[in-house]
């Protein structure tokens, strides 16, 4: 505890010039971080700079980009498709990151209970998001097809008359949504790994305190697994706003545009249309979109994200 | 409710007795609804996975016939050895092992040390830079594709394993933002204490940090190896020749060239899907609870 306080009054006390200890936390920080700056500088920085300057280019790859100022934008403002992309997104977004973050938090609880066999069943549950990409697409065509799927003719034995799913304009992103959550494996693994690093004695000390299972989930599970929500949160947003390479297989975003999701539409213009100026554009009103909605999120953190080691500083 | 019945002085036993087997049998009715739970959860998550291990041990003329039929008339085990055989994926196997394996230990490595530094190092401008780590994870890929194609390419590593290998020496914003909650999660007293007995910030991440963080460690391996073994877009953006393609490479080259034959691009996915399995049921053992900070009970 001294110890502590001692570590922060060496940051405090001069205020214009650093102590040397603190001077010297800071070197070692930007040693530990080399290997990230190093990287961003080499890897990182330079395509995400060229991209923005590519956006105010016309570009077809081919020829030599020519300045075209912000025609790229007010291209994007009037284009229709844009807008219904971003409309598509949000849908399958919020929907498969909701469902996707509440499923595998029920999951992992289930998965971290101590009964035989185990093992065996996180490997289930896990297996759907191993299964590589491109099989699970096809897979999941066969199990869709309105007249010879699996999941149609399921329904057909309830007397259920199963919608066309991804052949109809309304059913084809809840189909997405279903798929995505039958992959939240990752998820889950997250989960099931922050379940581990709550200390046991917390809950033997709200037993002693007379807490039932209920209270205990309440007061002890959440709170301390709170910084893993936030992170499956924060990027299952990321991820759900930039899928595309399952819809691409699956749908190609048909039928009438219905699943053209954003990333589909990026690729659509970059690789099918060449226009690497317009895709650029679009990338980049994304980019500005998901560090809006990733601030959003850190801010609201402040109020239900729980930190046990936080320095404050 | 056991502490209920002691403090009734008479008649204690009998309602110690009581009290017990209640306990017993909420116990074991817990169990029966866990069980009933994941019995019916994996049917849900098992059974497109069954689907495929049936059709790939259906004869061509099977694959597509309805109503559905769940297994075959007879199994076609060679539908494995043909399709293992039709393109050069010991090859494919191998490539697939080196670029994963040096992936994983980069980003153990890397990750480790920048989320560390992130998590308990205070430093000016820190915030801003872990925006930045973030901002990376942010851009979608298709912009920075062909600005860091153009990269390799001048530094003539196209058409090698190199531009599939060296990014994970220098982190992945992924992993260090997953680490970095991890590492928060870790209380501060157990650092000071090693502070004081003189250790560096390297000893505390190796010899408090690291052993503390097991299961995120453990997290971190399984995503790098089943990214990297299932990566097709960088693969296909870097290698030409057959010899440096991975497998994920030649299950999509199998797929173009032999679409007709479905149960051997089935049975082709399951193979390489093993390798998987063995990494996550041995990995798994590393999420039991309670392991981690039993050293810390009477904090």
């Amino acid at each position: 505890m001294q110890i502590a306080l001692g570590r922060g009054l060496a940051f405090r006390r001069h205020k214009g010039t650093m102590s040397r200890s603190a001077r010297r936390e800071e070197l070692e920080f930007y040693l530990f971080i080399s290997p990230w700056l190093i990287g961003f500088l080499l890897f990182g920085a330079g395509p995400i700079v060229a991209s923005a300057l590519i956006s105010f280019t016309d570009w077809s790859l081919l020829s030599s980009p020519h300045w075209i100022g912000i025609e790229n934008y007010r291209r994007l403002v009037q284009d229709p498709l844009f807008y219904k992309a971003l409309v598509n997104t949000i849908y399958f977004g919020a929907g498969s990151v909701i469902l996707g973050v509440i499923v595998s938090f029920l999951l992992a609880l289930l998965l971290n209970q101590k009964v035989w066999g185990m093992p065996l069943f996180r490997t289930i549950f896990y297996l759907p998001s191993v299964v590589a990409g491109i099989a699970t697409a096809l897979l999941w065509v066969n199990i869709f097809h309105p007249d010879f799927g699996m999941i149609n003719y399921v329904l057909g034995l309830f007397g259920i008359q199963g919608p066309g799913w991804l052949q109809s304009e309304e059913w084809v992103i809840p189909a997405l949504i279903i798929m995505s959550v039958w992959g939240a494996g990752n998820t889950m693994v997250i989960y099931l790994a922050g379940l581990q690093n709550i200390p046991e004695h917390l809950y033997e000390a709200a037993a002693i305190d007379g807490a039932g299972a209920w209270s205990k989930f309440w007061h002890v599970t959440v709170p301390m697994i709170s910084p893993v929500i936030f992170f499956n949160l924060v990027t299952g947003f990321i991820a759900s706003l930039q899928a595309f390479v399952l819809i691409l297989v699956m749908t190609n975003g048909g039928p009438a545009d219905a699943s053209l999701v954003y990333g589909l539409y990026i690729y659509r213009q970059a690789f099918e249309y060449f226009d690497m100026g317009y895709a650029s554009a679009l990338a980049w009103v994304l980019f500005v979109l998901i560090i809006l909605i990733t601030a959003l999120q850190f801010k609201f953190a402040q109020r239900w994200v729980y930190y046990e080691g936080d320095i404050r500083g | 409710m056991r502490t209920e019945a002691q403090v009734t002085p008479s008649g204690r036993v009998i309602a110690r007795r009581t009290a017990l087997s209640s306990v017993r049998l909420t116990r074991r009715l817990h169990r029966i609804l866990i069980y009933a739970l994941l019995i019916l959860g994996s049917i849900f998550y098992v059974l497109p996975f069954m689907w495929m291990i049936s059709t790939s041990l259906k004869p061509s003329q099977e694959v597509f016939t309805f109503p559905p039929q769940f297994l075959p008339t007879y199994f076609q085990w060679r539908n494995y050895i043909e399709g293992w055989t039709a393109l050069p994926f010991n090859t494919f196997l191998k490539n697939s092992l080196i670029v994963t394996c040096s992936n994983v230990v980069g980003n153990l490595i890397s990750c480790c040390l920048v989320a560390y530094g992130f998590a308990r190092l205070r430093a000016r401008g820190k915030g801003l830079l872990f925006l930045m780590v973030l901002a990376t994870l942010m851009i979608p890929r298709e912009v920075t594709i062909v600005p860091t194609f153009i990269l390799f390419s001048k530094l003539h590593l196209v058409n090698t394993l190199w531009p599939l290998i060296l990014p994970a020496w220098f982190g992945y914003p992924f992993f260090i933002f997953l680490l970095r909650q991890f590492f928060m999660g870790i209380p501060l007293d157990l650092d000071d204490a090693a502070r004081i007995d003189g250790a560096s910030n390297l000893r505390i991440l190796t010899h408090i940090i690291l052993p503390l963080s097991k299961p995120a460690l453990a997290t971190v391996a399984i995503f790098a190896f089943v990214g990297n073994w299932n990566n097709l877009l960088d693969p296909l953006i870097y290698l030409r020749s057959t010899e440096k393609f991975t497998l994920a490479i030649g299950l999509n080259l199998f797929r173009g060239q032999y679409f007709t034959q479905y149960n051997q691009l089935m049975a082709v996915s399951i193979l390489t899907l093993l390798p998987i399995l063995v990494i996550f049921f041995v990995a798994q053992k590393y999420f039991i609870q309670g392991i981690t900070l039993t050293g810390m009970g009477g904090r």
